[in-house]
């Protein structure tokens, strides 16, 4: 059997306002702003919803019916979750009934989005904890596959994981790491004995998530025969296909008008109508076969841009200031029992919010730049270090 | 090309990059001949023929006025034919007769104006000689009014210079934008090139010494951050907004210090406002400066804020860059289209730029990283690259005469 294992990722951060120094002790709503100013969540969010969200479950929810074997797994973050239930609970309503049909998985994660598990590994199992809950609540299911932020993953994170009782985890299928291998196969990270580690194909994952509307591409347009041509090319060395990606690819990423959603549709279609195809879930996959050798990734490697690392997270030092400074912060946090104050401390680990301190491209103005809700990397910081100020503040507040 | 000044006879930003313009073209193989409206020696300048349009010392080369002054232009603008160089309008009206004059035995293949105080001169070329004019605008009387009304008069040199020239260039999107909603130029006619900072600025050796200025440096060492800006004292600048700015930052961290290197009309009203402010002990005053003294204000400070209500390019940003001070740089100003490294604000944003220099001030790593960015893209654009998108410019247009 050639197995497809569709992941799609789904995520908001909850984005900081313009939040001025002169606010500082005297306001402190950080999140909420204008319908129109640039950091609207609500806005951003109902825009997604339109363009992507909506049409892309409802695709799903269609090859659902249609095709008793179609599966997929979703990652959905606590802030994607929070943001949806205020502004579009149908989507919520939707992805509870695609779980119901029982071919929909859905991954563990932090709840924030965030990148704890580099700062604070008490910080990241909480979050984990919390997103659990929240997923279990929703939902009625336990993740048994365990994705990190970014899909940032070394040897460290899949030991958590093991202990943590998870059955596999997901990582990048990088060149630098797998040399001659394929990332068709089921892997176990060094040192472990019971995970498993499922790795993305990246090249037949971007063939859509990235270069499909690119006229640019020499293979552009892509069709339906040419991909499945390539993935049974593919399959010649390993028969299990990771295709993780944004949830996003379908209508965000990749406009409608670009025929995005008819090619997946057809897609699923044209694979499912061999019989030796089939589609898994996560959990699925990790028991399809006994792990192929035992893969060490003992430096981070992420699913972004071409140096699969860390860096347009956490390279330069405002980006590093402004975590340090955030971490340190935590046992006060924590201290003042103020659900509000350690919620709004929480809503600030998401990763794009040093994501758009990134200086590494900002000069080319290229992806990073038109992607933040902030005029510069600049003011992305300054805006941060305010609200951590604010926070102070309202931790001395605590201590009178 | 006619020109109105250049180095070191100039008073600002004009003369430098005509300067700079004229060498780089000179070494792309162009022949120029360079009228000024005054006769002085240009030692340096041997790359190309300069041509003075009258016997006037430059320092009357705006008439009795200071060319910075609008008040001044709008007392001192009689008749034409008037016979005392009083006015710049009797200067532009002999620079007219030499480029006349000059045009009966000489034939360019074309006229490059500089600016609304040439332009009649380059109009007489295209009427009476049939020559293709390109008008190149360093600076509207939109921008030197403060987007405000501005003299009547020039508006329409302005207007027509920009109506019969073949070809614009403007300094940045932003006068390209002015030249285009006020002048109602089709945005097709005008072509964007953006300047770059004077080579021999570069060139030249210059070091900072420490001991020159104790005690800024003392209070530097006591936590202080030097904030300054450079320019004329005009409604242009944005100054007023620029020290009320500084009041509301003072108010959150008082280790602040504004130093305003320049002088203008503006002067006694920005002294008088600071103290009405409260904020007279932060701010320092420097009068014109110029050299190595300009120099030593851009190493001594951190920060450095163009606050131009409307600033068409804005050299002094690319100055301060390569003396890698952290730039702040309203959103009017051209520069701030092709710097990234920086941070930005609308000119009447007090807040925001008082938000933005706490900021700095307060955390070393932005600071550290807005310097250490913008010293790597100041360059970004080369004289060299200017020359070329000119010359592409003029091979268009003669060809087009010539057929």
């Amino acid at each position: 059997m050639r197995s497809i294992c569709l992941y799609l990722h789904m995520h908001q951060p909850v984005r900081y306002r313009e939040y001025s120094v002169f606010d500082v002790s005297n306001n402190s709503n950080y999140f909420e702003c204008d319908f129109n100013d640039r950091q609207s969540n609500e806005r951003i969010f109902k825009k997604v919803a339109e363009k992507s969200y909506r049409p892309t479950l409802h695709l799903l929810e269609k090859n659902l019916q249609k095709h008793p074997t179609f599966k997929v797994s979703l990652s959905i973050t606590g802030t994607w979750l929070e943001q949806a239930e205020k502004w579009a609970p149908d989507l919520i309503e939707q992805i509870k009934y695609l779980v119901s049909l029982g071919r929909v998985e859905i991954l563990g994660e932090t709840y924030y989005h965030s990148l704890a598990f580099f700062y604070n590994i008490d910080e990241f199992s909480e979050q984990v904890d919390l997103h659990a809950r929240k997923i279990k609540e929703l939902f009625g299911t336990q993740p048994k596959v365990f994705r990190n932020t970014e899909l940032a993953y070394n040897d460290s994170l899949a030991k958590w994981a093991e202990e943590k009782g998870y059955e596999g985890i997901v990582a990048e299928g990088w060149d630098k790491i797998l040399g001659w291998r394929s990332p068709n196969y089921v892997y176990r990270p060094a040192g472990c004995k019971n995970i498993r580690l499922l790795l993305k194909n990246y090249r037949l994952s971007d063939d859509i998530a990235f270069r499909f509307s690119n006229r640019g591409w020499e293979e552009w347009p892509l069709t339906v025969p040419k991909y499945q041509n390539w993935i049974n090319m593919d399959c010649l060395r390993g028969n299990l296909v990771n295709l993780f990606m944004d949830f996003e690819t379908f209508g965000e990423h990749q406009w409608a008008d670009t025929g995005i959603f008819n090619f997946f549709d057809e897609f699923i279609n044209s694979w499912l109508s061999a019989n030796e195809n089939q589609f898994v879930t996560v959990s699925e996959a990790c028991k399809l076969m006994a792990p192929a050798d035992e893969i060490s990734m003992p430096e981070t490697v992420t699913w972004a841009d071409t140096e699969r690392d860390l860096s347009a997270w956490l390279s330069n030092s405002m980006q590093n200031a402004a975590m340090q400074e955030l971490y340190a912060m935590r046992d006060e946090i924590l201290n003042t029992d103020d659900e509000g104050l350690i919620s709004d401390w929480r809503h600030l680990t998401t990763s794009d919010h040093p994501y758009s301190m990134c200086t590494k491209y900002w000069n080319d103005g290229d992806v990073h730049a038109y992607f933040s809700a902030y005029a510069s990397p600049y003011e992305s910081f300054m805006y941060f270090m305010n609200v951590l100020r604010d926070l102070s503040y309202r931790v001395s507040e605590h201590k009178k | 090309m006619l020109g109105w000044e250049l180095p070191p006879h100039n008073s600002g930003g004009l003369g430098i990059a005509c300067l700079n313009m004229a060498r780089a073209l000179t070494k792309e193989g162009v022949d120029i001949d360079f009228v000024v409206p005054y006769t002085a020696a240009h030692t340096k300048t041997s790359f190309m023929k300069i041509l003075p349009a009258t016997s006037l010392d430059p320092i009357y080369r705006y008439g009795g006025g200071a060319y910075e002054s609008l008040n001044v232009f709008e007392k001192n603008i009689p008749s034409a034919d008037h016979k005392m160089h009083f006015s710049i309008r009797d200067v532009q009206k002999e620079y007219c007769d030499y480029v006349e004059k000059y045009l009966k035995t000489n034939s360019p293949d074309i006229v490059h104006a500089h600016d609304w105080l040439t332009y009649e001169a380059g109009m007489l070329a295209k009427k009476e000689f049939g020559l293709p004019l390109i008008a190149h605008v360093h600076a509207t009387e939109f921008d030197r009014s403060g987007m405000r009304t501005g003299n009547p008069l020039i508006h329409e040199i302005e207007y027509e210079g920009l109506m019969l020239a073949d070809r614009i260039i403007a300094v940045s999107e932003s006068t390209k934008r002015i030249i285009h909603e006020k002048y109602k130029i089709p945005l097709s006619k005008i072509d964007v090139i953006y300047n770059s900072l004077d080579e021999e600025y570069e060139a030249s050796k210059y070091s900072f010494d420490n001991n020159t200025y104790k005690y800024i440096n003392f209070l530097k060492e006591n936590g202080y951050t030097v904030v300054s800006t450079v320019g004329r004292f005009t409604i242009q600048k944005g100054l007023r907004y620029f020290l009320e700015s500084a009041a509301l930052a003072v108010q959150k961290n008082p280790k602040l210090i504004f130093i305003l290197a320049g002088d203008g009309e503006e002067r006694d009203g920005l002294i008088s406002l600071a103290a009405e402010l409260g904020i007279a002990k932060n701010v320092i005053f420097t009068g014109f400066i110029r050299g190595r003294r300009l120099r030593d204000i851009y190493s001594l400070s951190d920060i450095f804020v163009m606050s131009s209500i409307s600033e068409p390019f804005g050299l002094t940003a690319l100055e301060a860059a390569h003396h890698q001070d952290a730039l702040i740089l309203t959103k009017q100003s051209g520069v701030s289209e092709i710097i990234w490294s920086a941070f930005t604000y609308d000119f009447w944003d007090k807040k925001k730029l008082a938000d933005e220099i706490l900021a700095i001030a307060s955390h070393p790593a932005l600071k550290a990283l807005l310097q250490e960015n913008v010293k790597k893209e100041y360059h970004k654009i080369s004289w060299e690259q200017v020359a070329k998108k000119c010359l592409k410019i003029y091979n268009k247009n003669v060809k087009h005469k010539r057929n």
